[in-house]
């Protein structure tokens, strides 16, 4: 049953990515282009995609989290870490980095593996490979 | 703003924002992408739990192929890059998203869904990140 569920919330959630044209990394790169505002170039859609999922995210949320168990039984897995570290700063600074170089974050890089682009593919296996190396030496830890 | 569509993005968005939202109800997990992609890599979890990462990506492949062959809704995904560029935006977001563990959905979506004050700095910081980036490669080196 769980697996079930992984499947069709990853299919909804590659939907999601779909229709919005997040799974287009020039939709991502003309939101995080806040410097062409000034000439009408600015693209907000990405803001809009981040308002909608918080909306109906949000509200689950808050009911979810007060669960002592998933209703598809075992345990509620929520993070517990809390602390603002240099580490979690520097992670998110490399990876808005290359999220800016491309245009892809995960998800949408996952998704546009369904177009079957090479370019896709060896971002997917590079980044891969960049979890992967992280996690060799404990990066993750 | 001829690019702004507003309305497929509240659609698009909140379709993600339900998809992570029964996850975590229903499996009591957190949709985070990297998260779920990272643990393949180093599993620990006995049970299912490799399964379920699994079947939660083949849903993000399986998702748009339907849409895109069964329905009309169009949608491209152009990378327009050099290929040394894609490798190390790659190699970049793999290696940040499992250092400040986690991603636009893990942090952006679920971590402030839970009103996470740490997922806020890491999305700050990866926001903060792209816009500079994109500002240098677009506007201070005219393209890459």
């Amino acid at each position: 049953m769980r697996i079930i569920v992984s499947l069709i919330c990853g299919t909804i959630f590659g939907f999601g990515l779909y229709i919005s044209g997040m799974i287009d990394p020039q939709k991502v790169l003309g939101f995080l282009d806040i410097w062409a505002i000034a000439d009408g170039g600015w693209d907000p859609s990405l803001a809009f995609v981040m308002g909608g999922g918080l909306a109906v995210a949000i509200p689950i949320f808050q009911f979810a989290k007060n669960r002592t168990e998933a209703v598809c039984g075992g345990e509620m897995s929520l993070p517990t870490n809390r602390a603002i570290t240099t580490k979690l700063v520097v992670g998110g600074l490399l990876f808005g980095t290359g999220w800016g170089l491309v245009g892809y974050c995960p998800g949408p890089a996952l998704s546009a593996l369904a177009f079957g682009h090479t370019d896709t593919i060896i971002f997917v296996v590079a980044m891969i490979a960049g979890m992967g190396g992280a996690r060799a030496i404990g990066l993750n830890k | 703003m001829e690019n702004f569509t507003p309305i497929s993005a509240l659609i698009g968005g909140g379709l993600i924002g339900l998809a992570s939202g029964l996850y975590l109800l229903l499996n009591g997990r957190i949709a985070g992408i990297s998260g779920i992609l990272g643990g393949l890599l180093t599993p620990t979890k006995g049970g299912s739990a490799v399964f379920e990462r699994l079947a939660f990506i083949i849903g993000l492949v399986v998702g748009p192929f339907i849409l895109m062959n069964a329905t009309e809704i169009e949608a491209q995904s152009v990378v327009t890059s050099s290929l040394p560029v894609i490798i190390v935006a790659g190699l970049l977001v793999g290696l940040g998203t499992t250092i400040g563990s986690g991603c636009t959905s893990g942090h952006g979506i679920c971590g402030l869904s839970r009103f996470s004050l740490r997922s806020l700095v890491a999305t700050l910081s990866f926001m903060a990140a792209g816009f500079v980036t994109v500002l240098v490669t677009r506007h201070l080196m005219g393209g890459m």
